[in-house]
């Protein structure tokens, strides 16, 4: 089964948790300025929206690298930046609409969110759930079943 | 290690920043961020400089833990020698600004000197740049910061600045970093702006690695899910420090109209559920919370003010979401003045964030003028035009706003309560102690809290011990010094390792001692940093000493020792200090004049 992280901002509280697990995970140290998830804060932290890559299925980063560095997990679903290929032309930071392939000016490579090969750190940090990851096919279920019980119409008691 | 191994010194009147390595003896003995700060600040400047002078020494202090998954590891603090008490200023804040200054690079921020012409500060790892800030001053908190993002082309910037408060002088102006986090207390703000520097904005890419990477994640595993499953979390997240009120309410501590009550009538205006409920207009006032940098715990307050209220009718540009109220401000602008209108408090303390100022202090003082003008002392030609009488919502906003910017009586009220009271002949009215203003408890209703406010090395703070435990066991003084020195030690240990003290909600001492060891190199027991904190609090008290206080300040207003409280708890109770206080000096191993003995000294390797 394919997964997908699924994001709910009014979720988000903007502790930075994920983008140091990201770091960490990929870095070994904490540092939210090479993160691959990034937290934007909207009208003084009302709110709060965590932000990353979405994994594209026709993915413009992956069609645009002119080396073939980047390269689609098949297990995780995930588009993967191949270090030992990539030449840093930052191609794919442009083609991506969504800004979420950025260059690493201390290793001259892009990074990107790879999944962590299937176990994303950030969804293992967040302490409110606002980053969980979940069956891909199935990323609209909880919002499914909210607008479901939303339907109960029956006269309400004391109305 | 997970220290970055480098401070940088920036002395303003000879306009250079240079790197210098961190003093690693100093670090390993005094942990960190408040212990670390005042170390280096004890050994550059003399306690007896005038606080508001170029020879006081300006410091943003992190800790070991700052920038790591440790929870709360955001917290700074800005050490320095404080106006408003002329001893030891040391005032912590969260937000994200301290652990960018640390992934800049630097564990310390010293400032020394003073700019000739109105100068910010910007870091960006290596890079470091004193420039002109002539057209940020007279700007506000939140404007500054705009300006500076916009200015660098960098929205990832973390800011620390003051406002107008800071530029004026105001005894208890702040230092606010990320719009609505402050490191509030002893006039810090006051002594940044003495010094003409507006901001400081710091960005960083370096990060930060830990000693030992595998264990400390381990641990950090463990701590995270011990505080996330504590009771005290879960109330702190769902509603902030706030609902403290209810319990002081019931309590009978809840400092009201200058001390002279201990309940307030209009508790139901100012409570966690007037933030909830709807007013007449359909209008709540609180939105939602929000986390300082790493926290897992996110007490902080997201609120927002009636369009319809009087504040802010035909001003637009307060009709958006900024920090709410937590229990020191609402105390602050609440009770202690008389006021029970939630969105008169909430837009004060948009004020307080906006132009710099420490709500406490404001407060107190304010409290302090409206007694005066009740027993007409001061007249309303003193105080242009305005009642200033206890419950009157419209003083609280106007005389916050003339304060920040530094207009009218609120150029009185800038002196601080100390000031004000013994200017107008009536220093008893000063509820306080070294100069800084009370917290929002009653030294009667809690006894063990008023030995610690007489004792704290910064003035009258409720953070720098934790009894309310014992305190509320019994209404006396006895049994109460050995946990105010216990707890005392305590803080200054948590203090110092760069995290928040709210995580005693889920943890006890050894989880922080856990993780500092995991994160530092070498061994680091409890025994080891319980003997830090108290090597800090006493180094905090012979910095005092230095600047020319003695055991006759660790005292209490007449109104605590010899009014006794009128209802709740304590009804008929005054505050036993003259018992506690010479059993404190004791356990402490100070003189019975509260000098710290030679013995003491040797111990601590002071």
């Amino acid at each position: 089964m394919q997964k997908s992280l699924l994001i709910d901002a009014d979720k988000c509280t903007s502790c930075l948790q994920c983008e140091m697990a990201c770091s960490f995970e990929h870095e070994g140290t904490f540092n939210p300025a090479r993160s691959r998830i990034k937290i934007f804060e909207f009208e003084h932290g009302k709110r709060s929206v965590p932000y990353t890559c979405t994994q594209c299925a026709e993915a413009w980063c992956l069609h645009a690298c002119p080396v073939e560095a980047l390269v689609r997990n098949k297990e995780t679903g995930a588009v993967e930046v191949k270090d030992d290929i990539c030449v840093g032309c930052k191609v794919c930071t442009i083609a991506c609409p969504f800004g979420t392939v950025n260059y690493n000016p201390d290793t001259g490579k892009v990074i990107k969110c790879d999944l962590c090969g299937g176990d994303p750190q950030c969804a293992e940090a967040c302490p409110t759930d606002a980053i969980v990851y979940v069956d891909a096919a199935w990323t609209g279920l909880d919002r499914m079943q909210q607008w479901a019980a939303s339907t109960d119409n029956k006269p309400m008691a004391n109305a | 290690m997970s220290w970055q191994g480098q401070i940088l010194r920036v002395n303003l009147t000879k306009g250079t920043a240079v790197a210098e390595p961190l003093n690693m003896e100093w670090a390993n003995a005094y942990i960190g961020e408040r212990g670390l700060g005042t170390k280096y600040l004890m050994e550059n400047m003399d306690p007896k400089a005038d606080a508001m002078g170029p020879d006081n020494v300006l410091i943003f202090a992190t800790g070991p833990l700052n920038g790591t998954m440790a929870s709360t590891s955001g917290r700074y603090a800005v050490i320095c020698k404080s106006p408003l008490t002329n001893g030891i200023g040391d005032s912590n804040s969260g937000g994200k600004f301290g652990a960018f200054l640390k992934y800049a690079g630097y564990d310390l921020l010293l400032v020394e000197g003073r700019a000739k012409e109105p100068v910010y500060l910007h870091i960006n790892d290596d890079s470091v740049e004193i420039l002109p800030a002539d057209e940020l001053w007279g700007q506000t908190v939140w404007n500054t910061e705009e300006w500076i993002k916009t200015k660098h082309q960098n929205p990832q910037l973390r800011i620390a600045s003051i406002g107008q408060a800071g530029e004026n002088g105001v005894l208890f102006s702040a230092v606010v970093n990320d719009l609505h986090r402050a490191a509030g207390r002893c006039g810090v703000g006051a002594v940044m702006g003495s010094k003409n520097l507006k901001a400081v904005a710091a960005y960083g890419t370096k990060g930060v690695t830990v000693d030992d990477p595998k264990k400390f994640m381990a641990i950090i595993k463990e701590t995270h899910a011990k505080l996330a499953e504590s009771g005290g979390r879960q109330e702190l997240t769902e509603g902030g420090t706030h609902p403290m009120i209810d319990m002081m309410q019931e309590w009978g501590g809840l400092p009201t109209n200058n001390f002279k009550e201990v309940q307030f009538k209009g508790i139901d205006g100012v409570n966690p559920a007037a933030t909830t409920t709807p007013n007449k207009n359909g209008h709540t006032n609180l939105i939602t919370n929000k986390a300082c940098f790493g926290c897992t715990i996110a007490c902080g307050r997201i609120s927002h003010i009636d369009p319809e209220h009087f504040t802010i009718k035909n001003r637009p540009e307060y009709m958006h979401a900024s920090g709410g109220l937590e229990y020191e401000t609402a105390y602050a602008f609440g009770p202690v003045v008389g006021v029970d209108d939630v969105d008169a408090l909430t837009f004060a303390n948009f004020l307080m964030n906006e132009h710099g100022m420490d709500p406490i202090s404001f407060g107190v003082t304010l409290a302090a003028a409206m007694e005066l003008y009740e027993m007409g002392v001061l007249t309303k030609e003193q105080t242009d035009g305005i009642e200033l009488t206890f419950g009157n919502a419209e003083a609280l906003t106007v005389m916050a706003e003339k304060t920040g910017k530094g207009e009218g009586f609120g150029k009185e009220l800038a002196l601080g309560s100390k000031r004000l009271t013994a200017k107008y002949g009536h220093p008893d009215l000063f509820m306080g102690v070294r100069g800084m203003e009370f917290a929002g408890y009653d030294s009667r209703a809690l006894q063990g809290m008023g030995l610690g406010y007489a004792t704290s090395n910064r003035g009258a703070c409720h953070l720098k011990h934790d009894v309310f435990g014992p305190d509320m066991e019994d209404v006396s003084g006895k049994g109460k010094a050995q946990p105010v020195k216990e707890s005392q030690d305590m803080v200054s240990m948590i203090d110092s390792t760069g995290l928040c003290l709210f995580t005693t909600a889920g943890w006890g001492p050894e989880d922080f001692v856990a993780q500092l060891d995991a994160a530092l190199p070498g061994e680091w027991t409890l025994e080891r940093c319980v003997e830090s904190g108290e090597r800090t609090w006493t180094l905090e008290r012979m910095f005092n000493q230095g600047a020319g206080q003695t055991g006759a300040d660790d005292t209490l207003p007449k109104r605590m020792l010899e009014e006794p409280a009128p209802s709740g708890n304590a009804e008929g109770k005054v505050n036993e200090l003259s018992v506690m206080l010479p059993e404190y000096y004791k356990l402490r191993g100070w003189t019975e004049d509260g000098k710290p003995s030679n013995e003491t000294l040797a111990r601590l390797g002071l």
